[in-house]
């Protein structure tokens, strides 16, 4: 940028100033309500949802009351002792892994062979994937359950996790594709024609390459399975619910218990892993966000 | 690439999407043309002091054994799709006969449950997209101002919404506007009004999963367009400046006509994403006044005593439908891309 005095100045002062309470206004509406939530959490219910004022869940006026500390436990307590949210801690931590790790499998391979062939199929199967991928995923589910139930595999996590990874194929395919395009093909073809095979090639001279796509694409796959709703919550039994239905299923019983304190801990449970995945890998995640746009 | 390599690393993935994409559509296809066996019936004469009558009951053994036999259930052709709860074909000529203002034919449409569940999706894809993207835009240019210091932490904050699971992020929301809740208490208190609820009007509920809406896909294009606005070659901004343009003319010119690739592509991403709006209705429990078609699949298979498969499968078929017609200039617009790198047609 160059810096020129000019009576535009004052005006562009303003214009940032402007720009700049925006931003805060934004940043307020984007993060307010997690950090709202979080610390809510250490409420009782008399405070969060408060009939008289929300200062009283600010200061926990009625959690002094009910417990003898400003902050409890008990919301977190009941969520995942008494409704065992572990459980379901567990299961989803068993699917994401599971279908991040073989999505990732399936989609290099996959992508790596869309790159490097120029065959017309290669196109058909890219605009497969792309209806796929705009696909609602309620609509396959109401497809996968009556099957399902006659070949007795609903509610098993393998089940889950093979759906998953399918649905998150398309995606996978297509960023992994276009990443594969930018990694020049002297790189294999050479080690081809120094007498290695296809797969040899792929092996020895791409993958030690290809890590920052695949962990960007990791990150989606891995977005995708955790926030997944649809395909879970209808294809899983009540033991190997994930956390996303566990928390739904919470809502029907916990507001009729008076206890709606554990549906709140067990959304901020569930939310921190999250924020923990940003905080480390802010910047593969914007990187993956903008690179559909910037190739185009 | 010889075909031969090509399509053994393309297996697994191809088999996948084939078993468990491909199939089930099919699957839903065929099961859109069959409904439920209708409850076995029989009669049976109960005879007591007073005369004998005839009872009708529902016949378990047999219902059941008609499952058996035909697991879809019974062959209804189109009957599915043209039913009240679909396309309601019935209702509709006879709402256009029996209405007298155009208005009425609009509110007895829209009570229809599947064009109600249309008009909330294609109203919210249609209001929640461009507005995400101009929030996106702006937010961008903010952030683009500021010391590079706190980019950072700026940019981690602002992509919470979007990276938050739909159903959590629309519980955190919903728990806040609730009438006890920060923002619902604040909102009575401001207006007077005891009573007042995000719940109450269809209207609100709307504006409320719209406005959530924003909330959640800003962040996607926030993100595109600040990636965009590195690659504004500086040449072309200096020597905009040294012709004397202001700031607004800048971006008019300049910024704009940059972004404007990358404004068709989160448009058609965005579209496709709202869309399939779901998870805020279920946790805003908006379904009384806000449906969409992929709650109403999720309603249809969520029944606590019979599963309408038919029903949903006819709704998928219908939404799926939608989603091509909306695919289409995407679809169009890498064909034409493809034609462009391989003129000839059949590469080799």
């Amino acid at each position: 940028m160059i810096i020129a005095a000019s009576p535009a100045d004052s005006k562009s002062n303003k214009t940032s100033v402007i720009a700049f309470a925006l931003l805060a206004i934004w940043l307020v509406v984007a993060a307010f309500p997690f950090l709202w939530t979080l610390w809510g959490s250490f409420k009782v219910e008399a405070d969060f949802f408060s009939r008289q004022t929300w200062e009283n869940a600010l200061y926990g006026v009625k959690t002094l009351q009910a417990t003898g500390s400003a902050f409890t436990m008990d919301g977190y307590e009941g969520a995942w002792i008494d409704r065992e949210f572990w459980r379901a801690f567990l299961n989803t931590a068993i699917v994401t892994v599971s279908v991040t790790a073989i999505s990732l499998v399936f989609g290099t391979l996959g992508g790596y062979a869309l790159s490097r062939s120029r065959k017309k199929y290669v196109f058909w199967i890219l605009i497969a994937a792309l209806v796929f991928r705009a696909m609602p995923h309620i609509t396959l589910v109401s497809g996968y359950l009556m099957p399902f139930f006659e070949m007795n595999i609903w509610g098993a996590l393998p089940t889950s996790i093979i759906v998953l990874v399918a649905i998150n194929q398309p995606f996978t395919l297509w960023m992994l594709h276009s990443f594969f395009l930018s990694i020049p093909k002297d790189l294999d073809e050479s080690a081809m024609v120094d007498g290695c095979t296809r797969f040899q090639a792929f092996r020895l001279a791409v993958m030690p390459v290809m890590w920052p796509g695949v962990i960007t694409t990791g990150l989606f796959s891995f977005l995708l399975s955790y926030n997944d709703f649809a395909v879970t919550s209808m294809l899983l039994s009540q033991d190997n619910q994930t956390m996303v239905p566990k928390i739904n299923s919470f809502l029907g019983t916990v507001q009729s218990d008076g206890a709606i304190m554990y549906a709140v801990a067990a959304v901020v449970s569930a939310t921190v892993p999250l924020f923990m995945l940003v905080m480390f890998f802010q910047r593969y995640i914007v990187s993956g966000l903008t690179a559909g746009a910037v190739k185009g | 690439m010889t075909h031969r390599s090509f399509f053994s690393f393309m297996l697994p993935s191809l088999l996948a999407m084939f078993l468990f994409i491909v199939l089930p559509t099919g699957s839903i296809i065929v099961q859109s043309f069959y409904t439920e066996h209708g409850k076995a019936l029989s009669l049976a004469e109960n005879c007591g002091p007073f005369g004998c009558e005839q009872t009708t009951h529902i016949d378990l053994a047999i219902t059941e054994e008609l499952r058996e036999e035909a697991p879809l259930g019974k062959f209804n052709g189109l009957g599915t799709y043209l039913d009240r709860a679909h396309l309601a074909v019935d209702e509709i000529s006879k709402i256009f006969e029996e209405s007298e203002s155009a208005g009425e034919v609009v509110s007895r449409i829209y009570n229809l449950p599947f064009y109600k569940a249309l008009s909330f999706t294609i109203a919210y894809t249609f209001f929640a997209t461009p507005l995400a993207m101009m929030v996106g835009f702006l937010v961008a240019m903010a952030v683009n101002n500021i010391p590079k210091k706190i980019k950072g932490p700026v940019i981690f904050l602002s992509l919470l919404p979007y990276i938050v699971t739909p159903l959590i992020g629309s519980l955190t929301l919903f728990w806040m506007i609730n009438s006890n809740g920060i923002i619902g208490a604040t909102l009575q208190f401001i207006f007077n009004d005891p009573d007042l609820s995000l719940k109450a009007s269809p209207v609100l509920t709307w504006v409320t999963l719209i406005v959530y809406g924003i909330w959640h896909m800003a962040p996607f294009p926030f993100v595109v367009y600040y990636a965009g606005l590195q690659t504004i070659p500086q040449d072309t901004m200096e020597s905009a400046m040294i012709d004397g343009a202001s700031k607004w003319e800048r971006i008019r010119y300049v910024v704009i006509p940059h972004l404007f690739p990358l404004t068709t592509f989160l448009a058609l991403v965005l579209m496709m994403d709202n869309f399939r709006i779901f998870e805020p209705i279920v946790g805003f429990s908006a379904e009384a006044n806000a449906t969409s078609l992929s709650w109403s699949i999720y309603n249809d298979l969520n029944g606590q005593v019979d599963k309408l498969y038919g029903s949903a499968a006819s709704t998928s078929v219908l939404t799926v439908i939608c989603v091509v017609i909306l695919l289409i200039p995407v679809l169009l617009r890498t064909w034409r891309s493809f034609k462009q790198k391989n003129p000839d047609g059949s590469a080799s």
